[in-house]
C-alpha cells in the first residue's frame, strides 16, 4: 500500500507508556475536499504511538470505505485501499453509524473493511468514553 | 489544566483560528497551560509570514507569535500539510516551527484536553 500513501515505519516509535483512547471521526466524503485524506494521515501517524485507536464513520464519511472506488477521472488518488492496511498497524476498531448507513442505502457488505455497525446512541456513548476525539 | 489545540482552518476566511486564539488567551488568563497549538489542513496558512491584513485589522500570525513568546506556547505547523500548500521554512512566520503529525498525537497524549477549532 506504500505506493498509495506513506505508512509509518519503525523509526517513528514513541515510547511514553501512556495509552489513550483516540477516536478519529470521519464525517466527510472521500473526495470534494482534502479532509478525508488528511485525517487518514493522522490515523497512520497515530499507529506509531501505540495508542488505542478508534475510527468512526458517520454522515458522508462512510463513503470513504465504500468498495469499488475509482477517482482517477477527477485526478484524485484512490486512498480507500489504505484503509485495508490499517489492521497491519493494529487499528481494527472501525465503527459505522447505522442510521447514516441506512439513510444512504448502504449495507455492511458495501464496505471494503470489516466494521462494526452501531446506532447513533451507541456511537455517542463510545465517543463519550474517548480521551481524544479528532474529527473532520 | 493542560490544553492542546488543533487549528484546522486558515486565517480570515473562517472564525476558527480566532476562536482558538481567544480560547487559548482565556485559558491562560485563568491559570491553565496551553502547551501546543498544532496547525493542520488549511490551518497551516496562519503561519505564513507574508500575511499582511489591513493595518486596522487583527494580525493573526503576530498575535499567536506574541502568545508563544509570553507564555511558552509551542506553535507547530504540519510539514506535509504545509508542503502541499506552499508553506515551508522560507515562508514561515516567526514564532512557529514546522514538524510532523507526531507532534499532534504527542500533545493529545500529554494534554488533559485536546480542543479542535475548524471543520
Amino acid at each position: 500500500m506504500s505506493e498509495v500513501m506513506d505508512l509509518p515505519g519503525d523509526d517513528e516509535e514513541y515510547a511514553s507508556g501512556v495509552v489513550k483512547k483516540f477516536m478519529f471521526v470521519n464525517r466527510k466524503a472521500p473526495h470534494g475536499s482534502i479532509y478525508a485524506l488528511e485525517v487518514l494521515e493522522m490515523v497512520l501517524i497515530s499507529a506509531a504511538f501505540d495508542q488505542d485507536v478508534h475510527l468512526a464513520f458517520i454522515d458522508d464519511g462512510m463513503y470513504q470505505i465504500v468498495k469499488g472506488q475509482d477517482p482517477t477521472g477527477i485526478n484524485q488518488k484512490n486512498f480507500s485501499k489504505t484503509f485495508r492496511a490499517l489492521d497491519g498497524y493494529d487499528i481494527e476498531k472501525l465503527y459505522v453509524e447505522r442510521e447514516g448507513m441506512e439513510e444512504r442505502g448502504l449495507t455492511e457488505d458495501d464496505f471494503l473493511v470489516d466494521v462494526e455497525v452501531i446506532s447513533q446512541a451507541e456511537m455517542a456513548e463510545l465517543m463519550n468514553g474517548m480521551d481524544v476525539v479528532l474529527s473532520a | 489544566m493542560k490544553f492542546g489545540i488543533l487549528v484546522n482552518e486558515g486565517p480570515y476566511n473562517h472564525q476558527a483560528v480566532d476562536s482558538a486564539y481567544q480560547f487559548a488567551k482565556a485559558a491562560i488568563a485563568k491559570g491553565h497551560t496551553v502547551s501546543r497549538v498544532f496547525f493542520y489542513y488549511d490551518g497551516v496558512h496562519n503561519a505564513n509570514k507574508l500575511l499582511e491584513a489591513p493595518q486596522d485589522e487583527r494580525q493573526i500570525g503576530k498575535l499567536w507569535a506574541e502568545m508563544a513568546k509570553e507564555h511558552g506556547v509551542d506553535l507547530v505547523v504540519c510539514v506535509a500539510a504545509g508542503l502541499r500548500r506552499g508553506l515551508k521554512e522560507e515562508t514561515l512566520a516567526e514564532g512557529f516551527r514546522i514538524s510532523g503529525l507526531g507532534q499532534l498525537i504527542e500533545v493529545g497524549i500529554q494534554a488533559d484536553r485536546m480542543m479542535t477549532f475548524g471543520d
